[in-house]
């Protein structure tokens, strides 16, 4: 398949993957990346060292989680840069996890519901 | 012998990228993933399955922490240290934090320095992931003896709810398991670059196989990986 379309060509020159599928880039990326690791790990544990309580502890929690996670994937493992085959093929998979996660959410409500009444209270 | 399970990847073909590209990737023939070699491909698909594992330990633990009568233990409180007359809340973790983004920052260099062929410089990137990575072993030791000196268990503690104990033994330990297994792999890794096998093609000990630099990015996406799940064990085990 020799489809040559400039269009859906990525404009910065270090997010073109050579062609030989090795993934090396310019330090300056992994640098600012690195750094960005630094002050969101910082963040989150500002997060406990506040105190915050709540719904705005879970939600800083997640976000600065998801974030980091994001620009780990993303950079230092590249997925940036592979193709969309391979990127679906790794994170697509774990959305399985996120539905049993709900299932088992409304799982343990339920056992705990029943702990409560039916075994002694609390 | 001619090597069946060849490695390189020649992508001398323009391919279509986005969507596009996806789907013709997908229904070709033969092979999926057009310009990965073989063994990234199966690196990945060994994380995607330890995804899954980590993932359904934190699963149990959402499970075990919400269907629970007695109150969780106050992590912030469980994992402070003293240092004087101040109370850190949760530093060491904090610190075991830093230490492994740091360790992971001097692997992506160690990659770099690999594909620009500067042989010594990426030994030595190597060598230091390695040792920032046995520095967060060690750590977890001490944390691991200081919570079974104040009589956590796996089936109890003073704190509360007795889960907590092998829920933080389970996940911790399988962690630091693969932080241990990962500085052994990068210090076989730093050796074989300072040997200079993937210059003259020497064949791998185990596999008989001829490496290149990609097998330094292949055991980043390791190392990596790693960095991942304990970002995920720091939020939901420690934070939460």
């Amino acid at each position: 398949m020799i489809v040559s379309n400039s269009s859906h060509k990525d404009k910065d020159s270090f997010t073109e993957l050579p062609a030989d599928g090795h993934q090396a880039h310019p330090l300056k990326v992994y640098f600012v990346v690195w750094g960005w690791l630094f002050v969101l790990s910082a963040c989150s544990y500002m997060v406990d060292f506040m105190s915050f309580q709540g719904y705005l502890r879970w939600t800083l929690i997640l976000f600065f989680m998801i974030v980091k996670a994001g620009l780990i994937i993303a950079f230092f493992m590249h997925i940036k840069w592979e193709r969309l085959s391979l990127s679906y093929a790794v994170l697509l998979p774990p959305i399985a996890v996120l539905v049993f996660v709900a299932i088992m959410a409304i799982e343990a409500n339920y056992t705990v519901f029943t702990r409560f009444n039916f075994f002694g209270g609390g | 012998m001619t090597d069946t399970s060849q490695v390189q990847v020649t992508a001398s073909v323009d391919r279509t990228t986005g969507l596009s590209g996806l789907v013709e990737d997908w229904s070709s023939d033969q092979r999926a993933f057009k310009n990965v070699s073989w063994r990234k491909a199966m690196m990945w698909i060994f994380l995607l399955s330890d995804t899954f594992i980590f993932g359904i330990f934190l699963l149990s633990y959402m499970t075990s922490r919400m269907s629970t009568k007695v109150g969780w233990p106050n992590a912030s409180e469980v994992f402070s240290l003293h240092i004087g007359h101040t109370n850190f809340p949760l530093l060491l973790i904090a610190i075991m934090t830093f230490v492994l983004i740091t360790s992971s920052g001097t692997m992506v260099l160690a990659v770099n320095y690999g594909y620009r062929k500067d042989r010594k410089l990426t030994a030595i990137m190597l060598l230091v992931t390695a040792l920032l990575g046995a520095t967060f072993v060690g750590m977890q030791v001490f944390e691991w003896s200081k919570l079974i000196s104040e009589g956590v268990r796996p089936w109890s503690n003073p704190m509360g709810a007795p889960q907590f104990g092998g829920i933080f033994f389970m996940i911790t330990g399988f962690h630091g398991t693969h932080v241990s297994i990962g500085v052994i792999f990068l210090l076989v890794m730093a050796q074989k670059v300072w040997r200079g096998d993937y210059d003259t093609q020497r064949p791998g000990f185990f596999t008989s196989r001829k490496g290149d630099y990609e097998c330094v990015e292949i055991m980043g996406l390791y190392w990596h990986f790693v960095d991942l799940v304990w970002v995920f064990i720091f939020a939901f085990f420690y934070l939460w």
